[in-house]
């Protein structure tokens, strides 16, 4: 099987979908002839075309809202907002239009949009190309929000956005688009070519959109996490000794509940990992449904290491960043607190 | 060189020419005569219409006749159609205004004078084109015939109603009469309008799109953000601005229409751009034909300002004389879009007032008997509405297992 890195991963998923579905158009800013400023969409204009692969004005607003006609129209556009930093401008689109078009028309239209932005920090991007601002989404009903942590996943679970007829968010952290990083920004990242999650099929499959996956088995403490911080988890809980099971949420909702429930019932004990600032984050939600359905099988409090409630700064990074000692240090009192 | 220090800077802010008690000085609507204004092929270049976008494309005159170029070939049957409809709109609103106060629905929105305007655009669109409207275009639902007992079950929020009790009375959503889900917030049905249009362009079919706003809303940076997609990529779509002068309570200069036009926003996105007398039915029919004509030959979007007044209140919660003159709609220098229509018709000898008088007989029983048939649905006030369990179908696809809870947890 081909190794892939998380950007030919995603650039395979929409070639794949570009050839099987005459249907599926992909646009935002510089993803047509250039290929998009992070290479996803590299290729695939001169493969399949300008009228199915082209470039945008610099308005998310424009190019969410044009795609809620095109979706009404029976196509399946899948869009790319340059950084999730900057969705801004296309809330009214996102949160009126796109979210609720099924059901304020009783199922007359549907947006079966999938709406691709890079996220998440580690790249020196200060405050306006580092945010996660998942919460912001998982708040919305009517909108699936996505998250994946690897090449496979992000494949699987691109080609099920572009099937689904939901809109799904799709959030890609960029930090991992080269590699397993775990936080530890000091050292070489090892590439995905040496991780078993970097070995992608190359045709078409999906991943589930609704469900976890456990990326490590561990007896100790339940960890939810997503995104980068799955890579950050797992060397934090080598370095702690804490023998943690990690659950890659990568659907952040729905979410899969059995899954995390399961898993906390049998570890007694949970943290909640993000990058994202903490307050109203989507932590919050979590530690709740935790504590809703597994709270007499719980031994101590819920840990939560976030992102400070600060902007993401740039200087200062790896100081806001939830490196693996902060992490660390989070589950270390989980274990220990009573 | 005068030492003297400059005068203090003064924000304006804008003010209508008429008040409560006073009259409106209508001179700044800048109308054109009839059959003054020329009438360019439909492969002109956008620039070249810069003139059409100030100056007012009538047709009917004063007394009833069709002047100029932009007379259109329609047969004295589709007169009377586009009469009838007009005229059922009209009634139509009434009928529900009263149903309103009598609390059989939460709420109504009329489209009073503005009538000629989507009854004549509906006809001159083939169907399977797609309009994209707001809250005051059920005349392109009359000129369709959709069943007056459906659209009142939708107003009266029953059991039949469509779109479930989701959605206030008005926001209608019809795909088999080529009529968008209506949102209820503002402007961002433009750019969806222009996407459909670039759907149809990408799957080389032969369908147009059609997106309406109003002259407030064009402040939304929605609107703009159309404009530009339109352009860019030629969208086969026409961009209806309603210029009813009057946005709730605030004026037209308010959405910056002071000293220039809505219709002029579009030459300078580079798009063919026509203003356009809204209460006018043949100007209407033969401009919107012309933007149809053009979005289908691939020649690209097309801007009309249709100039007309919003004759009613805002909405049945809103109340225009605490704002305007109360008698201002007789001073509109462009009339009645129903008695201009009826006038022509008239003289050409194939309409009558005893016709007139017949048909709007005909109907308010029409009318009268949908509603009937409509109450026996139910409504808001008796509780003959949607379940509650149906409250949580259609947020997805298949309903997610928190949903499934959630309903649970109503006990529903």
């Amino acid at each position: 099987m081909a190794t892939m890195t998380m950007i030919q991963a995603l650039r395979s998923a929409m070639d794949v979908m570009l050839e099987r579905d005459d249907n599926v158009v992909i646009y935002g800013e510089d993803v047509g002839y250039f290929g998009g400023v992070f290479r996803c969409t590299e290729g695939l204009q001169q493969k399949y075309g300008s009228s199915r692969v082209f470039d945008a004005p610099i308005s998310e607003s424009g190019i969410v809202g044009t795609a809620v006609g095109m979706g009404a129209y029976g196509l399946r556009p899948v869009v790319e907002i340059q950084f999730a930093d900057y969705f801004y401008p296309a809330t009214d689109q996102i949160v009126s239009e796109v979210a609720r078009l099924r059901y304020r028309s009783a199922g007359e239209f549907i947006a079966p949009l999938t709406i691709r932005m890079p996220c998440g920090g580690g790249i020196y991007g200060g405050q306006t190309h580092s945010q996660s601002p998942e919460a912001f989404f998982t708040h919305v009903c009517g909108l699936r929000t996505v998250m994946p942590s690897n090449p496979y996943d992000a494949k699987g679970l691109l080609i099920a956005a572009i099937e689904c007829d939901d809109p799904v968010i799709f959030l890609e952290p960029k930090r991992l688009y080269n590699g397993p990083f775990d936080g530890h920004h000091d050292r070489p990242v090892t590439p995905w070519s040496k991780h078993p999650l970097g070995e992608v099929p190359e045709g078409h499959y999906t991943a589930p959109l609704d469900s976890a996956a456990v990326y490590r088995p561990g007896t100790q403490l339940t960890v939810l996490t997503y995104g980068t911080m799955v890579f950050v988890a797992e060397a934090a809980a080598l370095e702690s000794g804490v023998d943690a099971e990690i659950i890659d949420l990568r659907s952040l909702w729905p979410l899969d509940l059995d899954t995390i429930v399961n898993s906390v019932k049998k570890t007694g004990r949970c943290a909640v990992v993000h990058e994202a600032t903490r307050t109203g984050g989507f932590g919050a939600e979590l530690v709740a449904l935790v504590q809703e359905h597994c709270f007499y099988h719980l031994e101590a409090p819920i840990e939560r290491v976030t992102g400070w409630d600060t902007p993401y700064p740039h200087a200062q990074e790896w100081a806001y960043f939830p490196g693996p000692r902060r992490v660390a240090e989070g589950f270390k009192r989980a274990m220990e607190r009573k | 060189m005068s030492q003297d220090a400059p005068a203090p800077l003064r924000l304006h802010v804008p003010e209508p020419t008429g008040r409560p008690g006073q009259h409106t000085d209508f001179s700044y609507l800048h109308l054109s005569p009839a059959g003054a204004v020329r009438r360019p092929p439909i492969d002109t270049q956008p620039v070249d219409t810069s003139d059409l976008a100030f100056a007012l494309i009538r047709v009917l005159d004063d007394d009833g006749n069709a002047v100029g170029p932009w007379v259109p070939e329609l047969t004295p049957e589709q007169l009377r159609f586009g009469l009838r409809a007009m005229l059922k709109t009209r009634l139509f609103d009434a009928r529900m205004l009263i149903a309103q106060r009598q609390k059989k629905l939460s709420f109504y929105m009329q489209c009073l004078g503005e009538e000629a305007i989507a009854v004549a655009h509906a006809l001159a669109l083939e169907p399977g084109d797609m309009n994209f409207p707001t809250y005051r275009q059920q005349g392109l639902l009359m000129a369709r015939e959709v069943p007056l007992v459906e659209l009142m079950c939708q107003l009266f929020s029953n059991e039949r109603d469509p779109m479930k009790g989701r959605q206030l009375p008005v926001l209608y959503s019809y795909r088999k009469y080529d009529f968008f889900s209506i949102s209820g917030n503002l402007a961002t049905q433009m750019p969806q309008a222009v996407g459909w249009g670039m759907a149809s362009a990408i799957k080389g079919d032969t369908k147009i799109a059609s997106g309406w706003i109003g002259d407030g809303s064009t402040a939304e940076a929605d609107f703009h953000t159309a404009l530009t997609f339109a352009h860019v990529y030629r969208a086969p779509v026409i961009i209806n601005v309603v210029n009813n002068q009057w946005a709730i309570s605030t004026f037209e200069a308010i959405a910056g229409g002071e000293g220039t036009t809505f219709a002029a926003r579009g030459i300078g996105a580079g798009i063919a751009s026509l203003r356009v007398d809204g209460n006018d039915f043949l100007a209407v029919y033969a401009a919107s034909r012309w933007a149809a004509d053009r979005a289908r030959s691939n020649l690209g979007p097309t801007l009309i300002e249709w100039v007309t007044y919003r004759a009613g209140a805002h909405s049945t919660s809103d109340d225009p004389t605490k704002y305007r003159p109360a008698d201002d709609w007789e001073h509109f220098p462009l009339g009645d879009p129903v008695a201009r229509l009826k006038q022509h018709l008239i003289k050409l000898g194939e309409w009558s007032e005893e016709q007139h008088a017949a048909t709007q007989q005909a109907l308010e029983a029409e009318i009268a008997a949908a509603q009937k048939e409509a109450e026996s649905y139910g409504s808001l006030a008796d509780g003959h509405v949607h379940s509650a369990a149906s409250m949580f179908e259609d947020v997805y696809k298949d309903m997610p297992a928190h949903l499934l809870r959630q309903r649970q947890e109503l006990g529903v």
